[in-house]
């Protein structure tokens, strides 16, 4: 596959790893924001092929993992309502809320359905003009110019049935939140490849000149990965903080201007709830007033009833990179894929899932 | 005769009778149907297999074959992997009312030419029909008898450390095959599954004279599941290397697009052979010269360990864990 | 959540092109990259483009990683 097999090969692979190992003399922890970008890592093996004094540590990066229960209620407690079409990205159906999941109250009777794009969400509710269709809108900064582009087609059409549920998240507030809670250590960002070819290159200064850490925006293959690794290295050894980018063939300084005006457009900054960080300023993305006939939060008059937690739970110290997940007393004993407490191990870019998956209970 | 089935067709009267004579039996005559008994009887001697499978994939006619096709393939498969020689077998339909006789006639068909590419007979059958909205279409259902010859003992149980694991194939065929034609994933491909019946192949390998330790097709949940499954029968670790297995193009497009690792895909025309390492050229010889083995490669070897459990080496030449299939990628796919 | 897949544009009609991924073909929105055109590689996420592949930085980079793999093997040679 062109583009994607290049940057898998073993034999360039070598040759990332030889360097590494060779500049690097300075212990150093990296964190990797992105869900994506943990995945990868497991997948490759990426960390038994690094040198005792490079770490990597996970970070907030997964959109599903860091939606609060909040949230998660409102959105089961909306696919209930009768009349309701809840389109959703598939991981999030098997999330547990408070008490349930999407998939469980679809098995129920609602009508929640799976939808690749928020293109798919959009012709659900022309196919169904008598039903309220809600789009869950997740994710970082890749997805939401897609959910504000589909919230502009549906404004162009004057569809009367069509709203958004906006849990977009914003990465920068959410590193920034980390960094100054100063739980952990990081000696080194890996930016996240996608998010930042909306953002641009750009987002990610204020880390390197606030607090001297050096950042590299990475792609999702094995040799991006390792690419940034080696950039990181060679920064921390001459002393450096600064932003690059590795993933030249995808992310520039100034990022998707058209995706940045759409965004603004459609969405204005505000408070999130982030799971096991709390409510961070900035962070979330909600309608505009102009597109209030679109934001579900305005149109639906949703009450989920009081949240509960799960006992025991420490994904919140896993997305802030306190803890992993073995550290977790529920890992892989009560907490498994298959019967999942935390939202972690739910999605298929959590920290725990990725661990089970393919470190296994021995990870 | 009239054009769709009707629930008469299933209630055993004189419309279920010329349903049986106009159009099953007159694809899948042999004298043991033909005689239309209550049982089909046989002798035997020796070792016998036994299996059953049930089939509600959907669509019903997918790009390479359709259910009729699958029902055959999926049961003569089960048994080739007990080294047997699959001989007869049993089909039982379940169809909801509505359904177009023509279609049914295309399955027909479909059953009739792999049988006989496989080898195998349908001595017995059964045909029931329900409400409308009582079944999706139509349902399948076949169990199957074959004779494994005297010395043959091939079984998931016989896997030793030092053993070669041949992958008879690309992966994933079939699972991506079904998804592009299902509603909501937006996206088409030239690929046609590999749904294939591999008797024929394993006579082969068997003929070569090998001592084949166990062979088993990876059907739902993929190469992972199917290779867990064994190496916990087994109670050995096996390791596995990413850059040997085959995987076509379409399949690794559309795995990266919807978020699959091929390695969890359905596959309907493969299988994996564990043999020791002394056999293994002979094996994967006599695989690469028949055509559903072309592409066959060795891809990986038995170690033993504490612990069963599957590892990959990775194209970095690190290890990492491959477990089984969690959940369902996609839902009746076989 | 942030899987996005190169693919190469076939044919444009208004916002909308025919991908192909590997043998895939599929079809993307290009309403965030409406400087894209035929024969471009995008980078797609959940039905959209985001973001036009530079091929040339994509070939320097691998250039890049042929020569640090080259100074490897002669380091490996030496010792």
């Amino acid at each position: 596959m062109k583009y994607v097999s290049e940057f898998r090969q073993g034999r360039l692979a070598s040759g990332l790893i030889e360097k590494i190992k060779r500049s690097s003399h300075t212990p150093v922890n990296f964190m990797e924001f992105c869900g994506s970008h943990t995945v990868s890592i497991f997948r490759y093996g990426i960390r038994q092929v690094l040198p005792e004094t490079v770490s990597t540590l996970s970070g907030p990066g997964c959109p599903i993992c860091v939606t609060s229960n909040v949230d998660l209620d409102k959105a089961i407690a909306l696919a209930r309502t009768p009349n309701v079409i809840m389109a959703s990205f598939g991981d999030v159906l098997r999330v547990p809320g408070s008490f349930t999941s999407l998939q469980a109250v679809r098995a129920e009777g609602a009508d929640v359905r799976v939808i690749y794009s928020a293109i798919d969400a959009l012709q659900i509710a022309r196919d169904n003009p008598t039903r309220q269709v809600v789009l869950l809108g997740i994710g970082f900064e890749t997805t939401a110019p897609t959910i504000a582009a589909s919230i502009m087609q549906a404004k162009q059409e004057d569809l009367n049935n069509f709203s958004v549920l906006s849990w977009h998240k914003l990465s920068p507030p959410a590193m920034k939140s980390l960094l100054d809670a100063g739980d952990v250590a990081i000696d080194g960002l890996i930016c996240p490849g996608h998010v930042s070819i909306i953002t641009g290159s750009q987002a990610w200064e204020f880390i390197a000149r606030d607090y001297g850490i050096p950042c590299v925006v990475a792609g999702f293959e094995p040799l991006d990965i390792l690419q940034c690794v080696d950039m990181l290295v060679t920064q921390v050894e001459n002393g450096e903080a600064k932003v690059e980018i590795a993933y030249t063939r995808g992310v520039q300084h100034a990022g998707n201007t058209v995706a940045q005006k759409l965004m603004k457009r459609v969405f204005e900054p505000c408070f999130a709830q982030w799971r096991g960080i709390g409510a961070i300023p900035g962070s979330g993305l909600k309608l505009r007033e102009e597109f209030s006939k679109f934001d579900a939060e305005q149109v639906f008059d949703i009450a989920p009833g009081p949240t509960r937690e799960p006992k025991g739970c420490i994904c919140g110290e896993v997305l802030r990179g306190v803890k992993t997940p073995i550290d977790c007393p529920l890992f892989a004993g009560a907490c498994t894929p298959e019967n999942p407490v935390g939202a972690c191990m739910v999605s298929s870019e959590g920290s725990c899932f990725t661990y089970y998956l393919y470190g296994g209970k021995n990870a | 005769m009239p054009e769709t089935i009707l629930l008469a067709h299933g209630s055993g009267g004189k419309l279920a009778h010329r349903l049986i004579e106009e159009n099953i039996l007159s694809d899948l005559s042999n004298p043991m149907l033909a005689r239309m008994d209550d049982s089909a009887v046989m002798e035997f001697s020796g070792q016998l297999a036994f299996t059953t499978d049930s089939y509600v994939v959907s669509p019903i006619f997918f790009p390479g074959g359709d259910i009729g096709k699958l029902s055959v393939c999926g049961t003569t498969n089960d048994l080739a992997m007990s080294g047997a020689r699959p001989l007869y077998l049993s089909l039982s339909f379940i169809i909801e009312e509505g359904f177009p006789l023509s279609d049914l006639k295309r399955i027909l068909s479909s059953i009739r030419d792999t049988a006989r590419e496989a080898g195998v007979q349908i001595v017995t059958g059964d045909t029931k029909v329900v409400n409308r909205g009582n079944a999706d279409k139509l349902y399948i259902n076949t169990a199957g008898i074959g004779r494994i010859k005297q010395g043959t003992n091939i079984s998931g149980a016989n896997i030793v450390p030092g053993d070669k694991i041949i992958l008879s194939g690309s992966i994933g065929d079939h699972g991506i095959a079904i998804m592009s034609k299902r509603e909501g994933l937006h996206f088409s491909t030239d690929l046609q599954s590999d749904c294939a019946p591999l008797c024929g192949m394993v006579a082969n390998m068997i003929a070569t004279g090998a001592d084949i330790h166990a062979l088993r097709d990876p059907t739902r949940g993929g190469v992972a599941t199917t290779l867990n499954e064994m190496s916990e029968q087994s109670q050995v670790r096996i390791v596995i290397e990413e850059e040997r297995i085959p995987v076509r193009d379409e399949v690794l497009g559309a795995c990266e697009m919807l978020g699959f690792d091929p390695l969890y895909v359905a596959n309907e025309g493969k299988l994996v052979a564990f043999v020791p390492s002394r056999d293994a050229q002979r094996v994967l010889d006599a695989m690469r010269r028949h055509p559903y083995g072309a592409r066959a490669q060795v891809i990986g070897e038995v170690e033993q360990a504490e612990t069963p459990c599957v590892v990959m080496k990775t194209v970095l030449g690190a290890s990492r864990l491959v477990d089984m299939l969690v959940g369902d990628l996609l839902p009746r796919i076989c | 959540m942030c899987v996005a897949i190169p693919a190469l544009i076939r044919s444009i009609d208004n916002d909308l092109a025919q991908v192909e991924i590997g043998g895939i073909t599929q079809q993307t929105n290009l309403q965030l990259c409406p400087q894209a055109k035929v024969g471009d590689y995008v980078i797609v996420h959940t039905g959209y483009a985001i973001s036009i592949l530079d091929q040339e930085e994509a070939r320097e980079t691998l250039k890049l990683f042929e020569s640090i793999a080259r100074v490897a093997a002669e380091e490996e040679n030496c010792r």
